[in-house]
C-alpha cells in the first residue's frame, strides 16, 4: 500500500495537483480524466450497476495572505486545524517546499490573559527566516499554500505516524482496490476540496451519477490519556470504522447491514464510530441527484489535522480487506 | 385519533423511516395511481392528473438516539439524532426500533440544567454489558417513548412532529376524490437532520409548486417568546423561518384557499426554525414552495400538545389546496 508515498506528498485543499499526477501514474482502470474542479476519475469498466468509491486528495494546510514589513507570512487555514496545533510547527511553503516556523510572541512576553487562552489565528506568523519584506518577496508570492511538514514514520506496535493521513490512506486503498476485477462499474474517484466542504465530491457525484457509493476516509480517534471509553469515538487497532450517523449522512440501514454481515463472513474486524459529529463526501454524495445510497469506511487517526497524526496498519489493511470484499459482493446484494 | 396514535407511537427515527413507511404506504394505498419509495427511502404517492406537478411534503422521521458505546455494567452512552434537547431528555422514557425500553439518566455529581449528552446515559434495566448486547447494538436507534393521550380538544404525545403533518396529508389525499392537479405526495425521510430526503424527492419529482405540511411552535403559553400562533386558531400560513420565504404565488394561493373555504387559518412569520421547504425551493431551477403548519406546544419533546381541530383543519385546507388548480 503506497501510504508513505502519498502521505509525502504536499496537496492541500485546492492545490491537489501532487497527489493527482501520483494517483495518475499508479492507476489502473480503463480510462481516467481530470473533470471542471479537478476531480480525478479512475473509470474501472464493468457490466453492472455504477458504483462510486470516494476518497480525497486533499490534506489540511494553510495559505499565505500577507506579507508583513519584517518578512514575516500571515496566513488563513484550509480546513479545519485548531490553532492550538499549529503553534511552533514546521511548515512547507508552495511548490519548492520552502521550510518556515509558525511562530508568535514568546512566553515571556505574553499577558496572563494569553498565556491560559489559546492562540488566535491573527497572532500567529510564518517565520521563513527572511531578513525583510522585499527578501521574503523572493521567496514567496501572495496564494501561495502551506503544509504541515510531518514526516512518514513507523513506530511502535504497528503504528505510523505522519501528517496527511486523513485522507492518503483512503487513496492508498483505492490504489490498491484498482488492481482487482469486479462485476460492477466502478468509478474510483480521488476528490478535491473536503476539507472546505466537500466541495468536489458534490460535483464529482453529480457527473457520476452513481447508483450506490463507498467512502473511504480517515477519521478521529480519541483512545487516549484522558478520554473515558465512551468518548473516545474509535480505537486504534479495533479494524475498519463504519459511519451508522454522522452530522452529513445517515447510512442506508440495508447498506450498514450488508457490510456488517460481509465483515462477519470474512472475519474482518469491525467497530462503529461512537460519535454522530463531523461529515464526510457522502453527505454530498448522498443527496446528490434523486439521492445515492452511501457507505463510509474510514481508517481511525489519532491527532488527526496536525502533522503526526498516527495510524495502525492493521486498521487500514481492515478497511482495505473489507471494502474489496464489498465490491466484490455488491452486484449479488439487493441494495441496488 | 386511532390512526394519529398509530403514527405517533410509531419508533422511526431520521435514518430508520421503514416502519413509519409501512403504516402510512398501507393507509393510503388505495388513493394512489402509483406508490413507491425512492433511493433514500421517500414515500411517494401518486395522483395522476392533467394539471400542474403539485409536491406536498409531510416529514415521517423523528427526533432520537443512536446507541454509541455499551459500558461493562450495561449502562448505554449514545449521541442525538436531530434537535433533542439536553433538558429534555433527563428522565424520559425512551423505546428502541427493537422494543426494547430505557430511561435516560445523567452522571449525578453533575449539574442536571448545564450537562451534555456525553454525561449521559440511557439505562435499559440490563445486568451486565454482555446482558445489554442481547437487547441493543452499537448503532441501534432510539426515540421518546411517551403515551399518547387525549385531554378535552387537546392531544399529547410524542412525534406530532410531523406525525401529525402525515396524517393530515394522509385524510386529505383520502378525501380529495378528484383533483385537476398531477399530485404528488410525498413522506420525506430525514427532514429532523437537514431536510435530506425532501431534497432528493423534489430532484426526482421536479414539482411546479411545493407546499410541505409540518408543525410550529406556538406563543399561547405562560410568558413563552413573543409568537403569533395558538392553539386552536386553526392552521398556519407560514410566510418565513430561517430556511425560506414563501412564493408569492404560493402565498396567494394558500391565502385564497383558506379564504374561499372559510377555514380558520392564522399567520406566522418566524425568525428560526425549518421545514422541508427550505431544502425543495432551492432544488433544480427553483421550485415555488410554501409551508402550511400546525401549532404545536413543546416541541422537540416527550410530549408535544396539538389542538384537535387545528389538526382536522389542516386536514381540511390541504384537501381544499389538492383540489384548487395550482
Amino acid at each position: 500500500m503506497l501510504v508513505k508515498e502519498l502521505a509525502s506528498l504536499n496537496a492541500p485543499s485546492g492545490f491537489e495537483d501532487e497527489v493527482r499526477d501520483f494517483i495518475r501514474n499508479h492507476a489502473n482502470c480503463d480510462e481516467i480524466y481530470t473533470d471542471t474542479m479537478g476531480n480525478l476519475i479512475c473509470h474501472k469498466k464493468g457490466n453492472g450497476k455504477k458504483v462510486m468509491v470516494a476518497a480525497h486528495m486533499d490534506e489540511v494546510g494553510l495559505i499565505i495572505t500577507e506579507i508583513t514589513e519584517q518578512g514575516f507570512l500571515k496566513f488563513a487555514t484550509l480546513g479545519g486545524i485548531e490553532t492550538a496545533v499549529l503553534v511552533s510547527k514546521r511548515v512547507l511553503i508552495g511548490k519548492d517546499k520552502l521550510c518556515g516556523i509558525i511562530g508568535t510572541k514568546a512566553v515571556h512576553l505574553q499577558k496572563p490573559e494569553e498565556i491560559n487562552s489559546p492562540a488566535k489565528i491573527k497572532d500567529l506568523y510564518i517565520d521563513i527566516g527572511a531578513k525583510d519584506k522585499e527578501s521574503a518577496e523572493k521567496l514567496v508570492s501572495l496564494g501561495d499554500f502551506a503544509v504541515f511538514d510531518g514526516e512518514y514514520t513507523p513506530f511502535g506496535d504497528n503504528l505510523i505516524k505522519s501528517k496527511a493521513l486523513d485522507d492518503r490512506v483512503g487513496c492508498a486503498i483505492l490504489l490498491e482496490l484498482m488492481k482487482e476485477e469486479y462485476d460492477s462499474d466502478i468509478y474510483f474517484t480521488f476528490t478535491v476540496q473536503e476539507e472546505l466542504g466537500c466541495r468536489g465530491a458534490l460535483v464529482a457525484a453529480g457527473n457520476i451519477n452513481p447508483d450506490i457509493a463507498l467512502v473511504i476516509e480517515g477519521t478521529t480517534c480519541s483512545d487516549v490519556y484522558g478520554s473515558e471509553p465512551h468518548t473516545q469515538v474509535t480505537n486504534l487497532g479495533k479494524g475498519a470504522v463504519m459511519t451508522a450517523v454522522d452530522g452529513a449522512a445517515i447510512s442506508d440501514k440495508g447498506y450498514y447491514d450488508f457490510i456488517m454481515n460481509t465483515a462477519k463472513e470474512n472475519g474482518i474486524k469491525l467497530q462503529i464510530k461512537k460519535t454522530t459529529m463531523g461529515g464526510t463526501d457522502a453527505g454530498v454524495i448522498q443527496r446528490s441527484g434523486c439521492g445515492v445510497k452511501t457507505a463510509v469506511l474510514a481508517v481511525p487517526c489519532r491527532y488527526i489535522h496536525s502533522p503526526v497524526s498516527v495510524m495502525h496498519n492493521e486498521d487500514a489493511e481492515s478497511v482495505y480487506l473489507l471494502s474489496k470484499a464489498v465490491l466484490k459482493n455488491i452486484e449479488r446484494s439487493n441494495l441496488v | 385519533m386511532k390512526l394519529l396514535e398509530k403514527l405517533t407511537m410509531c419508533i422511526s427515527p431520521s435514518g430508520r423511516e421503514s416502519a413509519i413507511t409501512d403504516i402510512i404506504r398501507e393507509e393510503i394505498l388505495d388513493v394512489c395511481d402509483e406508490i413507491f419509495t425512492d433511493t433514500l427511502g421517500n414515500l411517494i404517492c401518486h395522483r395522476k392528473g392533467s394539471g400542474k406537478k403539485l409536491m406536498l411534503a409531510a416529514h415521517m422521521d423523528e427526533i432520537g438516539f443512536m446507541v454509541n458505546y455499551i459500558d461493562e455494567n450495561g449502562f448505554i452512552r449514545f449521541s442525538p439524532i436531530g434537535g433533542i434537547l439536553k433538558y429534555n431528555s433527563i428522565n424520559s422514557t425512551i423505546e428502541f426500533t427493537n422494543g426494547e425500553k430505557g430511561k435516560i439518566s445523567y452522571e449525578n455529581k453533575e449539574n442536571p440544567s448545564s450537562v451534555g449528552f456525553d454525561k449521559m446515559y440511557i439505562d435499559i434495566g440490563a445486568s451486565s454489558k454482555e446482558d445489554a448486547l442481547k437487547r441493543v447494538q452499537i448503532g441501534d436507534m432510539a426515540t421518546y417513548g411517551s403515551n399518547f393521550a387525549q385531554t378535552g380538544d387537546k392531544i399529547m404525545s410524542k412525534a406530532l412532529d410531523d406525525r401529525a403533518g402525515c396524517w393530515a396529508l394522509i385524510r386529505a389525499m383520502q378525501n380529495a376524490k378528484e383533483t385537476p392537479n398531477d399530485v404528488y405526495a410525498v413522506f420525506t425521510v430525514q427532514e429532523e437532520v437537514g431536510c435530506r430526503g425532501a431534497k432528493t424527492a423534489a430532484a426526482l419529482i421536479n414539482p411546479d409548486i411545493a407546499i410541505a405540511v409540518d408543525v410550529s411552535n406556538v406563543g399561547d403559553t405562560p410568558k413563552s417568546l413573543e409568537l403569533n400562533l395558538s392553539l386552536g386558531k386553526g392552521p398556519a400560513i407560514k410566510i418565513k423561518d430561517a430556511s425560506f420565504i414563501i412564493h408569492e404565488k404560493v402565498k396567494n394561493l394558500l391565502l385564497n384557499a383558506a379564504k374561499e373555504s372559510g377555514i380558520p387559518y392564522q399567520i406566522e412569520a418566524a425568525s428560526f426554525g425549518g421545514t422541508d421547504s427550505g431544502a425543495i425551493h432551492l432544488t433544480g431551477g427553483g421550485i415555488p414552495s410554501g409551508t402550511v403548519s400546525i401549532p404545536t406546544r413543546y416541541i422537540h419533546s416527550a410530549n408535544e400538545v396539538i389542538d384537535k381541530n387545528d389538526l382536522f383543519n389542516t386536514a381540511l385546507f390541504i384537501e381544499k389546496v389538492i383540489k384548487t388548480p395550482v
